[in-house]
Parts: structure tokens; C-alpha cells; sequence
């Protein structure tokens, strides 16, 4: 029971930092088609940003400076990247991002080293929170989860109360139509990237401390929002929420689960002797599967459901 | 009001369009007749700044040929697709606010205006655009491209597979916009209506102008109408 509370809390906050980065690359992909493979790199320039940033001017300027820094680079990307790009055709600018995803890598190592940095929580959020039973539950984690909530809630009162939200959602399916009745769709394009890195890039200043700050940040969590946002269904924000939050728990519970398929044929009352060709794979524990969960899942996904968990789009 | 020279436009390595010549002026019905493929849509389109193109486009005495979309939707064109391209997820109220070029702009039609030429906007004002029939999305459209106060209206086969009732209401509106004022650029491929509401009529055939003149005109050419409007 103990176990089952803490790893649904830790599942929960990782699936709303998953959250803020798939809400960003589905948003961007269903109003442009494009699949930004860079998406995750902008997740760890906030983290960089913010450990560069903390050392000058403390953790709270960092914590709202980094993801406008980050947004900024953003919107530049498309503005003087993608929009030249765009016209010689979707896989060009598949290619662009995916030589973006290296650059930032690259740049990265150049100016921080190949080493994670030692950024931290800061103090004042390093004590516990409460305790469950006998474990005591940091504070930091409940605060993540408090950003990523709330600035979610945000997000959604943007896309649906505003009226760049509506022109935002026009876009979503006829950006030509938006266009001809007089709206800057460039623009808004470049806003939405840059606020889909924004919130990549706050989940980089959240998550860099609770996690590990290094360069290889981003090629990990990056395989893993792919996972979600074709899960969920590309294009989909609502199949991405769901897809985050399952994904936030299949990732905390796995690791911890010493079960195997020869447990379970156990309960059946069958058993596999050790010199059987089988023992080797029954004998998988789900903790030693953890690391491939996902990707059987997005294939199983897949193969029963191409579209996704609530997708629509054909492409 | 609205004068295109020599109008070329391609997709992609395709030439579409050899060379359109075609005005509207002020407070003008004009029709642009054709079979499919003729080339109307993408005249229109062309105009509106959304298809690769060369030649010129005046409007209001401006040249408007090199701006983006947006921008010539800003000069005061109007275009209403023959797609529709209502906004499912929004509301009706949420699609006509959304034809308004800034929150604040105040033009001759407001939504007061739309809901009593159309008394079905008002019951399905909350409801998501997406749910309506075609007919209603039909007025739908046509009154959101209005709510951004345009001088001229392009409009893209708007009686397309609408019911015989629904064709009237439509063209009850056409004349309501040119009673307001306002010029009017349609692409039809049915005589009846382009014969009664145009004063002047354009044929096109293979991306080009084949014939110019009044509905009477049209009416005693047998041999246009034969060649490329009968089917």
C-alpha cells in the first residue's frame, strides 16, 4: 500500500512534466504537421538555462527567466528556421529539427561539457513534505506537480477564453481559412512554437533538479514524448493527457515490480523447469522489461489502433 | 473596384491559369462560369494571395498582387471557399467573432444583423459549428467572411448541393450585400442564379477567359454556352 501511494505520486508528477512537454509537440503538430524531433532539446536548454541562471540570480528569477529564454529561441527557430523550410515540403522540415535536435546537443556539450552540472533543488524546497506511512514525501515534487498544474490550467483558459486561443483552435483545422478572414496565421504560428517550447523549457527547470541535468537529457525524455504523443493520438491534447499520466505511472511502477511472466503462469499452477528453451525469457522480470515497456506498448498501440488513443489526423 | 491583368498561377510545376483578365467594379454582381477545372477556384484563389502566382491584382487602386493572405484580407477582400471551412470545435458565436478582423472592428454588418437575416445562427449560437447541416454552414460561412466588413466578396459556388429552399435564402443574401454596398465576385456553375442576380458575366475555359458580357448576351451566345458551360 505504501508502495502502491508513493509510486502513484511520483508516477503523477512525472506524467504532468510529461504533460507539459507532449501538450507543446502535439499542439505544434497539429497546427503545422510538423513533428518537432527538436522538441526535447529545448526541455533541456530550460534545465541548462536554469542551472546557468540560479547561480547569478537564484532559483525564482530562473524559475520564470529560463522558459522565456527558451520561448524566445523558440519563436526565432521558426521565424528564421522552419518558415524558410516549410515551403520545400514536410520532410525537410523533419530534417531540420532533427539536425536542430544534434546542433543543441552539440552546443550543449561545447559550453557545459559532456558531464551533468550540479544543479539542484533549491533549499528552501528541500524538506519533506508529509509522510505516508513510514516514507516521507519531498516537498519539491509536490511543488512541480502545483507548476505543472497550474500553468496548465492556464494554458487551457488561454485556447479557450481568449480570442488568440480561439484563432489559435480556428488554426488548428483551417489555417488557410483563418488567414483569408484577415489574421496573421504566421504569427501565430510563432507564437505557438515558441510557447510550445516555453512550457518544454519550464519542464526542463522543474525537472532538471528532480532529475539529472546532462546532455543526454534530451534524446531520453525525447523518445519517451514521442511515445506518449503517438499513444494518445497525435494531435490530440486530450489523448496526450492521457497518454502523459500513463505513462508517468507505467515508468514509476515498472522499475519497482519484480514480477515475471513465470509468477504469473504460477497462479495458474504451471510451471517451467529451468532447463526449458522458455525459462530465460519467462523469467523477465517487469523491472528488467522497464526500459522497452513503453515502445511494446506504443507498437501494441499501434497495431490495435493506429491512430492513437483519441487521434484523428490521417498523417 | 477590382482589376486583374494577365493572371498566371501554377501549382507546383502545373500552369493553371494562362493569362486572366477580369474587373468588378463597385457595387457589381460579377459571375465566373465554367466546368469544373476550369480554373475559377483557383482565379479566386489566386486573388486572395493563397496559390503561387505572376501578373497583377488592383484593388481600390492598390497593387495587391505580391501580399500575403492576411494582409489582402485586410484590404477589404472577402472570400468565402466553396469548402466551407467552418470551425467544428468552436461555436457559431465563436466562428462569426473569428470573421472579425480585430475584436474592436465595427462594420455595416453586425451580429445582430446575421442573426435576423438568419434566425438559426441565433438557436445554434452556442452550439459547436461542427453539428449544423450544409446548408447552415453555408450561411454560416458567408456571414462570418461578412463580419470582417469586406468591400468585396469573392464567393466560391455557394448553392453547391444545397436544397432548392436553402439556394433561395442565399441568394435573398447576395442581394441584401449589394443593397448594402458591397461588390461581389461568384463562382458558379449554374446558370439560373449567375443569370438572375449578375450584371455582368465571365466564362472560363482551360484557365483563361473565353467570354465576357451581360446575362443577355450569354443567353443569345448558344455557341459559348455549347461549348463550355452545357455538360
Amino acid at each position: 500500500m505504501e508502495f502502491f501511494a508513493i509510486s502513484m505520486l511520483n508516477g503523477l508528477s512525472y506524467g504532468l512534466l510529461l504533460f507539459l512537454l507532449s501538450s507543446g509537440l502535439t499542439l505544434i503538430f497539429s497546427m503545422m504537421g510538423v513533428l518537432n524531433f527538436a522538441h526535447a532539446s529545448f526541455y533541456m536548454l530550460g534545465a541548462y538555462f536554469a542551472y546557468q541562471l540560479t547561480g547569478y540570480l537564484g532559483f525564482w528569477p530562473a524559475l520564470v527567466i529560463a522558459p522565456l529564454a527558451v520561448g524566445v529561441l523558440g519563436a526565432l527557430t521558426e521565424r528564421w528556421g522552419l518558415r524558410t523550410v516549410h515551403k520545400y515540403g514536410h520532410v525537410a522540415e523533419l530534417l531540420f529539427t532533427f539536425g536542430l535536435f544534434y546542433l543543441i546537443e552539440e552546443v550543449v556539450h561545447l559550453i557545459w561539457g559532456r558531464a551533468p552540472v550540479d544543479y539542484r533543488v533549491p533549499a528552501v524546497l528541500d524538506f519533506s513534505a508529509f509522510t505516508i506511512f513510514s516514507t516521507s514525501y519531498p516537498a519539491y515534487r509536490v511543488f512541480m506537480m502545483a507548476v505543472s498544474v497550474g500553468m496548465l490550467l492556464s494554458l487551457y483558459l488561454l485556447l479557450t477564453r481568449t480570442r488568440i486561443g480561439l484563432i489559435i483552435q480556428a488554426s488548428l483545422s483551417h489555417p488557410h481559412m483563418v488567414e483569408a478572414l484577415g489574421h496573421n496565421v504566421p504569427r501565430v504560428f510563432m507564437l505557438v512554437f515558441g510557447g510550445g517550447c516555453a512550457l518544454a523549457g519550464l519542464a526542463g527547470v522543474i525537472g532538471g533538479n528532480a532529475f539529472v541535468t546532462e546532455p543526454g537529457m534530451a534524446a531520453a525524455v525525447g523518445t519517451i514524448v514521442f511515445v506518449v504523443v503517438v499513444f494518445g493520438g497525435m494531435g490530440s491534447l486530450a489523448g496526450a493527457f492521457i497518454a502523459s499520466l500513463f505513462f508517468g505511472a507505467v515508468q514509476t511502477f515498472s522499475v519497482a515490480l519484480d514480477y515475471s511472466l513465470l509468477n504469473l503462469l504460477d497462479v495458474f499452477g504451471v510451471s517451467v523447469e529451468r532447463t526449458s528453451g522458455w525459462y530465460d525469457v519467462l523469467s523477465l522480470s517487469i523491472a528488467q522489461m522497464a526500459p522497452v515497456l513503453p515502445y511494446l506498448l506504443m507498437v501494441l498501440m499501434l497495431v490495435v489502433r493506429p491512430t492513437g488513443l483519441m487521434g484523428t489526423r490521417e498523417t | 473596384m477590382l482589376a486583374v491583368t494577365d493572371l498566371h498561377a501554377y501549382y507546383g510545376k502545373s500552369h493553371i491559369l494562362h493569362g486572366v483578365n477580369l474587373r468588378v467594379g463597385a457595387g457589381e454582381i460579377v459571375s465566373l462560369l465554367g466546368r469544373n477545372g476550369a480554373g475559377r477556384s483557383t482565379t479566386i484563389k489566386a486573388i486572395m494571395g493563397q496559390v503561387d502566382k505572376s501578373g497583377s491584382v488592383r484593388f481600390q487602386g492598390k497593387e495587391i498582387g505580391a501580399l500575403e493572405a492576411y494582409r489582402v484580407a485586410r484590404c477589404g477582400l472577402g472570400y468565402v471557399p466553396e469548402s466551407r471551412d467552418i470551425f467544428p470545435s468552436l461555436t457559431v458565436r465563436q466562428n462569426l467573432l473569428l470573421g472579425q478582423k480585430r475584436a474592436t472592428q465595427k462594420g455595416r454588418w453586425s451580429m445582430e444583423d446575421m442573426f435576423q437575416l438568419f434566425p438559426v445562427l441565433r438557436e445554434r449560437a452556442e452550439a459547436p459549428a461542427g453539428v449544423m447541416s450544409g446548408g447552415e454552414q453555408q450561411m454560416l460561412t458567408l456571414c462570418r467572411t461578412l463580419m470582417g466588413d469586406p468591400e468585396l466578396v469573392m464567393i466560391d459556388e455557394p448553392t453547391e448541393g444545397l436544397a432548392p429552399k436553402i439556394v433561395d435564402l442565399v441568394a435573398g443574401l447576395l442581394e441584401e450585400m449589394k443593397n448594402r454596398g458591397l461588390s461581389i465576385l461568384l463562382v458558379e456553375q449554374k446558370l439560373t442564379i449567375a443569370l438572375k442576380i449578375s450584371q455582368r458575366l465571365y466564362v472560363m475555359g482551360h484557365g483563361q477567359i473565353v467570354f465576357e458580357g451581360k446575362p443577355d448576351e450569354l443567353l443569345a451566345n448558344e455557341q459559348v454556352r455549347k461549348e463550355w458551360l452545357e455538360v
